[in-house]
C-alpha cells in the first residue's frame, strides 16, 4: 500500500523540485495573517515522544490555516495501555482525522502508519531516523539569509549519529549541490554517514569542518539516546563547543543554527548562541510558516505550478 | 508413528536418485517397505510388486529433508505455531525432520518437557527431534542435565536465542557434551554489543535510523567456541544460522584443524541483504540480521566448498500483530520451511551453479551428520523410509497466505520460484504431495 498522497516521511525520496515548491510556498505563508485554506479541516497531532517546539509549531501552523487540532500524547492515553500504532491510527482516524502529524521514538513508525491510512501521514521525526519538516525550515532560513544553495558549505557540528536533523539536513542539502562537512568524534560522526548522499565528508578537527564554510548547524550531544556509550563531555567541550574564538575560523558571514534545544555551555558558549551570527530563533520562527506550507500541501492546497 | 501404519510397501518408480552420502546421482527406482528402505535399483531392476507405485518420472528423488533448526513454538506459544502446523508446513516444504528449538514457554529443559515434545498427542506430520536447552531456563548459568536428556531423545543443547556468552559455562557444556559425543548448538551473538538492535549494522542502518549488530558480534562469540573446541577433547560445536563472512573463517580454521565444529546457513541469508528491506517490513526482520553484499558472497562460497554442513530454515513464526509494528519492537524472525528448497534451487543452484547433489546433500546427508540422525539422510538399503521427490524445473509463485504454517510472516510472499517439493515420504508413508 503507498501512502495518501501529501504524506511527508521522508526528505531521502523528496525531489529538489518538490522542495523549492514547498518552500516557496512557505514564503506565502504568514501566522499573522490567518488564511482560512484548512477551515474545517482536523489535523491530527500524535505525539510519541516529548516535544516543544515541534509540537507547538505545527499546532500554531494548522490554527493559523483555520484548521482544528487535537493533540494526543503517549501518557495518558490509550497508548500507554499497550494499544498498537496501527489501532491508534485507525482511531483518529475514525474520529475523523484528516491529516496526521506524527513524533514517534522508532524509525521507520511513520511508514507504518502511512500503510495502514488513507490521510496523509506527516513524520514529526521518527527515532533516529528523519525529521523533514525541521530540514525543511533550516533550508527556508538558509534561503532567507543566503538567497541560493549555489557553492554553499554547510558544516553540521555535533552528534550526527543519533541526529535526525542530520540525516534530513544532509538528504536535503545534497539535493541541491551543497558541500556537506560532518564534524565530531568518531562516535557521534561516524565515517560511515559518508554514504549518506553525495558530497558529504566527516572531519574530527573543528577547524577543517569551519574553514570557508558558510553555515554552522550545531546539534546536541543526546544524551538520553546514547545507550552504553560513553561519551567524555569534557573533551567534547575542549574539541568541538562553538566558541567565539572558533566562529572566526568560518566565513565573516556565516550564521549559526541550531534545532534546539540548545545546551549553554556545551555545544555552544552563551556568546555563540545570542551572538550577531545566530539564527536559532528565526530557526524557531520560520517553522510556523513552513509547516502551514507542509500542512496546507498535506491536503491538496498547495497550487500545482508555483512562479 | 506405530509400526503397523508402516506395513505396507511403496515403489517409487522412473525418478532420478540423488543420495549423495551413497554417491549415487543416477536413475533409480527405489522400494520403501515396513518403514525402511528395501530396495534401490536401477530402473526396471526391481523385481514383485508392492502395495503402491509413486511415479517419479522427470522428478528428483532424494532421502528425507532435515532441517536442524525450527520453531515449532510448543509448549506455550501456540498463537504462533503449533507441532501440529509447523510440522504440516514442513512437510510442504520437503522436511521428513525438523529439530526443534527449547525457547519456549516453559522452556524445555528437562527430560519431561523433551518427552512431552514427541507424544503423538502433539499431532506430529513429520518426525520431531527436541533440542534441549544447555542450561537451566537458558539463563545461561546452570548446565542441564545432559545425560538424562540425551537419554530422553534429546539430539542437541542450545540456548538458542540466547547466547552463552560466559566462557567458563560454555567450556563446561563442550566437555560435557563431548563426553556424551552430544553436540553444542551456539546462536552466536554477544548480546552485550547489540542492545535495542534491530537490522545490520552497515550504511543502510545509519541511513534508516535504526541500530545495527555488527558482524564482530557474531564473529566474536563463533572464534571464541571454535578455539574452545579446538582444546577439548571430542568437544562438538554447531554454529547456528552462520550469517557472516568473519565467522566462517573461524569455523574452517577450525575444521583444518580437525575440531568437531559444524554449521548451517538459512535460506535467507543466501538469499537477502541489508539492502533489500523496504518501508521498515518487519518481514526482513530477523536474528542474526540480513548480512552485507560481502558477506553473503562468503556464504556461497562456503555452501559450495563444504564449509557450510547444512541448510537450516530458523523457520520462526510470529502471529501477525507481533510484527505488524514498529520495525525496532516488531519481534525477530521470519517462516522459512516451505520456501527454502524453492530458494536453493532458484537461487543457489540456477543463479550460483551450485549443482543440485550439493543441495541435496546440504538437506540431508549434512545435517544428519551434523546431529548423528542415525538411519536419516541417504537412502541406502535399509535406513528409514523418509524420502523427499522434488521437480527442480517446476515454476510456481509462493502464497504466504495459502501457507500449512499457523504464521506468515515471510518476504517471500509472491516471489517465482524455480523447484517444488512434489511429495513428502515420511516412514514410508506419503504426508504430503504437493
Amino acid at each position: 500500500m503507498n501512502p495518501a498522497r501529501g504524506s511527508l516521511l521522508d526528505i531521502e525520496h523528496m525531489e529538489a523540485a518538490e522542495i523549492l515548491k514547498l518552500l516557496q510556498f512557505a514564503r506565502r505563508m504568514n501566522p499573522d495573517k490567518p488564511r482560512p485554506l484548512l477551515r474545517g479541516k482536523r489535523v491530527f497531532l500524535l505525539f510519541y515522544e516529548a516535544s516543544t517546539r515541534t509540537r507547538s509549531s505545527f499546532e500554531v501552523a494548522a490554527k493559523s490555516l483555520g484548521a482544528v487540532t487535537v493533540l494526543i500524547q503517549s501518557s495518558g492515553s490509550s497508548i500507554e495501555k499497550g494499544e498498537s500504532l496501527v489501532d491508534t491510527g485507525n482511531t483518529v482516524r475514525a474520529v475523523g482525522a484528516d491529516v496526521v502529524v506524527m513524533r514517534h521514538p522508532n524509525a521507520g513508525a511513520p511508514y507504518i502508519l502511512a500503510q495502514h491510512l488513507d490521510v496523509p501521514v506527516i513524520n514529526a521525526g521518527d527515532g533516529l531516523h528523519e525529521h523533514p519538516s525541521q530540514a525543511l525550515l533550516d533550508a527556508y532560513t538558509i534561503l532567507r539569509n543566503k538567497k541560493t544553495f549555489k557553492g554553499l558549505q554547510v558544516a553540521i557540528v555535533g552528534d550526527i549519529f543519533h541526529s535526525r536533523v542530520a540525516r534530513s539536513a544532509c538528504h536535503l542539502l545534497s539535493k541541491f549541490g551543497v558541500k556537506i562537512v560532518l564534524c565530531g568524534p568518531p562516535e557521534l560522526a561516524p565515517e560511515i554517514a559518508t554514504t549518506l548522499a553525495p558530497g558529504v565528508r566527516v572531519t574530527r578537527h573543528i577547524e577543517d569542518a569551519l574553514r570557508g564554510t558558510d553555515v554552522i548547524m550545531l546539534l546536541r550531544v543526546q544524551t538520553e539516546r546514547l545507550a552504553g556509550l560513553k561519551i567524555d563531555l569534557a573533551e567534547y567541550v575542549a574539541r568541538y563547543q562553538m566558541t567565539p574564538v572558533r566562529l572566526k575560523m568560518a566565513k565573516k558571514d556565516a550564521i549559526v543554527m541550531h534545532p534546539g534545544p540548545i545546551i549553554r555551555g556545551l555545544e555552544l558558549t552563551s556568546e555563540v548562541a545570542d551572538g550577531q551570527q545566530a539564527r536559532i530563533l528565526e530557526e524557531v520562527r520560520n517553522g510556523v510558516p513552513v509547516r502551514m506550507a507542509i500542512l496546507a500541501r498535506a491536503l491538496g492546497k498547495m497550487p500545482g505550478k508555483m512562479r | 508413528m506405530s509400526p503397523e501404519k508402516n506395513k505396507h510397501s511403496l515403489l517409487i518408480k522412473g525418478g532420478h536418485l540423488i543420495d549423495p552420502a551413497a554417491r549415487i546421482d543416477a536413475p533409480m527406482d527405489v522400494l520403501l517397505k515396513d518403514g525402511r528402505v528395501a530396495e534401490v535399483a536401477p530402473p526396471n531392476k526391481i523385481k514383485g510388486g508392492a502395495d503402491k507405485k509413486f511415479d517419479a518420472r522427470g522428478l528428483i528423488v532424494a532421502p528425507g529433508f532435515i532441517d536442524l533448526h525450527v520453531h515449532l513454538r510448543e509448549p506455550g506459544q501456540t498463537q504462533k505455531e503449533t507441532i501440529a502446523t509447523g510440522t504440516a508446513a514442513a512437510a510442504a516444504g520437503g522436511f521428513t525432520s525438523v529439530c526443534t528449538m527449547p525457547n519456549t514457554v516453559p522452556v524445555v529443559d528437562s527430560v519431561e518437557w523433551v518427552e512431552w515434545l514427541r507424544q503423538p498427542e502433539r499431532s506430529a506430520v513429520v518426525n520431531v527431534f527436541a533440542i534441549a536447552a544447555a542450561t537451566r531456563s537458558s539463563k545461561g548459568v546452570t548446565l542441564t542435565d545432559f545425560r538424562a536428556l540425551q537419554s530422553a531423545g534429546a539430539i542437541a543443547v542450545t540456548d538458542d536465542g540466547k547466547p552463552i556468552l560466559d566462557d567458563n559455562i560454555m567450556r563446561e557444556a563442550l566437555v560435557l557434551g563431548g563426553e556424551l559425543n552430544f553436540p553444542v548448538v551456539q546462536h552466536a551473538e554477544d548480546t552485550r554489543m547489540t542492545e535495542n538492535c534491530s537490522m545490520h549494522a552497515g550504511a543502510r542502518s545509519f541511513r534508516l535510523g535504526l541500530r545495527g549488530m555488527t558482524a564482530a558480534a557474531e564473529a566474536s562469540v563463533v572464534e571464541r567456541d571454535v578455539q574452545l573446541a579446538m582444546h577439548i577433547p571430542n568437544a562438538r560445536l554447531h554454529v547456528a544460522h552462520l550469517s557472516t563472512s568473519d565467522a566462517l573463517k573461524s569455523v574452517r580454521r577450525g575444521k583444518r584443524a580437525k575440531a568437531r565444529v559444524t554449521c548451517e546457513v538459512t535460506p535467507h541469508h543466501f538469499t537477502l541483504t541489508d539492502e533489500d528491506m523496504r518501508d521498515y517490513d518487519s518481514n526482513y526482520k530477523m536474528n542474526p540480521p540480513l548480512r552485507s553484499v560481502s558477506d553473503r558472497e562468503a556464504i556461497w562460497v562456503a555452501l559450495a566448498d563444504g564449509t557450510v554442513d547444512a541448510i537450516a530454515t530458523d523457520h520462526a513464526p510470529h502471529a501477525l500483530h507481533e510484527k505488524q509494528m514498529e520495525f525496532e519492537r516488531a519481534a525477530f524472525g521470519i517462516t522459512g520451511l516451505e520456501t527454502a528448497l524453492a530458494l536453493a534451487i532458484t537461487k543457489l543452484h540456477r543463479e550460483k551453479h551450485i549443482p543440485l547433489s550439493r543441495i541435496v546433500e546440504l538437506f540431508t546427508a549434512g545435517p544428519a551428520r551434523c546431529f548423528d540422525l542415525r538411519g536419516r539422510g541417504s537412502l541406502v538399503r535399509g535406513s528409514i523410509a523418509d524420502v523427499t521427490v522434488f521437480d527442480p524445473k517446476k515454476k510456481w509463485t509462493f502464497d504466504a497466505a495459502k501457507s500449512h504454517s499457523k504464521s506468515k510472516n515471510t518476504p517471500f510472499g509472491g516471489w517465482a520460484f524455480t523447484g517444488k517439493v512434489i511429495a513428502t515420504i515420511v516412514g514410508g508413508t506419503i504426508v504430503y504431495s504437493g
